[in-house]
């Protein structure tokens, strides 16, 4: 019996050195971003981990500088990101909701149009819609983007919604048409708020959309006044890396916290949204 | 009675709208009236120059007469131009079909003896029976002008020789020169060298990094989900957070802590009396450093799925393996890992497509680099997708990256489409309910 124990203890001893070792590596690069973000100085240099001195001038940079239009930038995200969550959910369930609840001729070849073209690699299809917006002569502006994120969101998220609102019973359609609701009144009075994790789910991520894209909202926008935040920290990156980091630190620090504490929240959910393709197959 | 339908069909063959009015329909002719009016004068501006447009791609490039630069015709946005009009024309004609129809059926109701339906029970109708498609116009509509087109355009873009120095307009014109590009790409020595070297570091990445993540997840999990474990649950939230911290950030904070002269991993591996590694500057290095931190990005997605997984096995298997005397090796070999092979199969293959197009892990932390003498215009960690990238906005090689685009198109669309043929969702999915 002895023997047992000790080879469980052994076992666990094992597990929880192996575990505490990928927590400090899963934990390690985000601590060492917010330390040099408050650390004196402009270097990317450090003696060691804990900064000797604390300092918020990075921070008052952001804010105050005048080649860093942070606060500018931080409005236009959210702006961007804002809209086009609303239109782009609003359009993913239009496209799962009619996929899911009814039959109709050419349904499955939308499907797997649908399916399909969500393989294309983005940027193939960049230059054409660069061509687009400038003929419709909406370069340089915040309106393009919330169109094209929001037009491109049923392609991303139309399957995972699907899933979803399949496991909702039909029987429940049934019972409330009987009682002469209209296809409309049971969309918004029962399929509506069951589908509420869902939607948080899809909010999410349609959110997080517009202040991690770098790529294509800097072929858009031309002005330093109307960037993003992902372009502007992108540009202090890769124009002096090793001269600016500790602002570029203070940056990162603002974009990843409030976007890391939403999905720590809803990690639940995350958890949900992500199994829901995989458990049904 | 039976001329109705004829004469009814006829009409708005003619012109969208008669055979409504024709049907006593009056709204609803005036509307079909207008779209053809509106229609008719579009068309009348612009489908003779697309049609001539996509023919011939333009005439005459930018001249210089008498020291002054006189504007010719710019290949690319006549192409743009003529798709997009030929694309309204598609919906014209659909909706011009649809009128036709609409106008048959009706008189078809008359002839019957029921009286056509008015406005509002039109409306009425579409509501009911109609749901679907009325739901699915808008959606489609932005599929088609910012997903279908785009897509059509850089097909077409790969059959001309659009690229630089010699075929940039404005100054020069585009022509169309079929399967060229593609021979080209395979078959001259500098070009084909190349593709089949990125190529190949696409399919190795592809392989470990999806191969990296998944056993690592697996770990994990099964390590947090063994029996005496304690704090499940903050284990879990601490090695999800390389998940939730968005990916733009902690790559670009990564690209920092690998730089070979200042960054902490040198800086350690210093105290510890080894020599700093070349982390992003050799190439054989620079392979290893984005497969080290996918991984680092990867396995807590594989690891919240496989949880999720091992919350769903039930415990009666378990049972009767114990009263069969299992080891808990054998439990976990034939009950734990095929369960666990069997749900995640399609999110494994899926994720193998997502590498092979895997953009911002290359993008961000090597930007392809470090760059290959013998290449053409690619580095050590270029995938096809970024070297895509490169090709298009670096170096104005149209035609190529459209070429490479629908090569790697092609390679996930077969994975994809296997994929989704054979899972369940697709074969039963009214069994379902």
């Amino acid at each position: 019996m002895s023997g047992r124990q000790g080879r469980k203890a052994v076992r666990l001893t094992v597990s929880y050195i192996i575990l505490i070792i990928m927590a400090i590596g899963s934990i390690y690069p985000a601590l060492w971003v917010i330390l040099g973000s408050f650390r004196p100085g402009k270097s990317l240099y450090s003696k060691t981990l804990l900064p000797e001195a604390f300092t918020l001038d990075h921070y008052r940079e952001l804010f105050t500088s005048s080649s860093i239009l942070f606060g500018q930038w931080y409005m236009n995200t959210l702006k961007i990101a804002v809209c086009s969550m609303i239109i782009g959910v609003f359009l993913t369930l239009l496209t799962s909701y009619a996929v899911s609840r009814f039959r109709f001729k050419w349904r499955k070849t939308a499907l797997s149009t649908v399916l399909i073209l969500g393989m294309f690699p983005g940027f193939m299809s960049m230059i054409a819609i660069y061509l687009l917006l400038k003929e419709w002569h909406l370069l340089d502006t915040h309106l393009a983007l919330i169109i094209v994120y929001a037009a491109g969101a049923p392609l991303g998220g139309t399957f995972i919604a699907k899933g979803f609102l399949d496991t909702i019973p039909r029987t429940l359609d049934e019972a409330a048409k009987i009682d002469g609701a209209s296809n409309w009144t049971i969309f918004s009075r029962i399929i509506l708020p069951l589908s509420r994790p869902m939607l948080t789910y899809m909010a999410l991520t349609q959110f997080v959309g517009p202040w991690v894209d770098y790529i294509f909202a800097r072929l858009v926008l031309r002005t330093k006044e109307n960037w993003t935040l992902a372009v502007g920290l992108f540009d202090m990156v890769s124009t002096n890396q090793n001269t600016n980091f500790t602002t570029f630190a203070a940056g990162a620090v603002l974009i990843a916290v409030p976007i890391t504490i939403l999905f720590i929240f809803l990690q639940r959910l995350l958890v949900d949204g992500l199994t829901s393709g995989a458990s049904k197959g | 009675m039976n001329r109705l339908r004829g004469k009814a069909a006829l009409l708005s063959i003619i012109s969208m709208g008669l055979g409504q009015i024709y049907n006593r329909q009056w709204i609803k002719g005036i509307l079909f009236l207008l779209i053809e009016a509106f229609g008719i004068y579009y068309f009348i501006n612009n489908l003779g120059r697309a049609l001539w447009g996509i023919t011939s791609l333009g005439d005459t490039p930018r001249l210089l007469v008498k020291g002054k630069w006189i504007d010719g015709d710019h290949s690319i946005f006549i192409m743009i131009q003529s798709l997009i009009t030929l694309l309204f024309l598609l919906i014209f004609i659909v909706v011009y079909v649809m009128n036709v129809r609409d106008a048959y059926h009706t008189a078809i109701k008359r002839e019957n003896g029921q009286v056509p339906n008015s406005f509002a029970q039109s409306i009425k109708f579409v509501m009911d029976y109609k749901f679907a498609q009325a739901f699915l116009t808008l959606p489609a509509l932005g599929i088609l002008f910012f997903t279908i087109m785009p897509i059509l355009f850089m097909i077409m873009l790969a059959f001309t020789n659009y690229s630089a120095p010699n075929h940039i307009p404005p100054a020069k014109l585009v022509d169309w020169v079929g399967f060229q590009t593609f021979k080209d790409l395979v078959s001259l020595k500098t070009w084909s060298h190349t593709f089949f070297g990125v190529l190949t570091w696409t399919i190795i990445w592809a392989i470990l990094s999806t191969a990296t993540t998944y056993l690592g997840g697996l770990l994990v999990a099964l390590l947090i989900n063994q029996q005496g474990i304690k704090f499940k649950g903050m284990w879990r939230t601490i090695l999800v957070i390389p998940y939730a911290i968005p990916q733009l950030i902690s790559l670009l904070v990564m690209r920092n802590m690998f730089n070979g002269q200042f960054g902490p991993i040198n800086q350690y591996l210093g105290y510890f009396g080894l020599g700093g590694l070349p982390w992003l500057t050799d190439p054989f290095w620079a392979k290893v450093t984005v497969i080290l931190v996918n991984m680092w990005v990867g396995i807590p997605v594989s690891m919240i799925l496989i949880m999720g997984v091992l919350t769903t096995i039930p415990k009666d298997m378990y049972e009767a393996a114990e009263v069969d005397g299992a080891s808990a090796y054998q439990k976990f070999r034939i009950v734990t890992l095929p369960m666990i092979l069997f749900s995640t199969a399609p999110t494994l293959i899926m994720q193998f497509a997502g590498n092979i197009n895997n953009f911002n892990m290359i993008f961000l932390l090597t930007n392809g680099n470090p760059v290959v003498g013998d290449y053409q215009y690619a580095g050590a960690t270029d995938l096809l997708v970024t070297w895509l990238y490169k090709l298009t906005l670096d170096q104005n090689k149209y035609n190529m990256a459209s070429a490479v685009g629908i090569i790697i198109f092609l390679i996930i669309a077969i994975f994809s489409i296997y994929n989704y043929r054979r899972t369940k969702s697709f074969k039963e999915e009214d069994m379902i309910q």
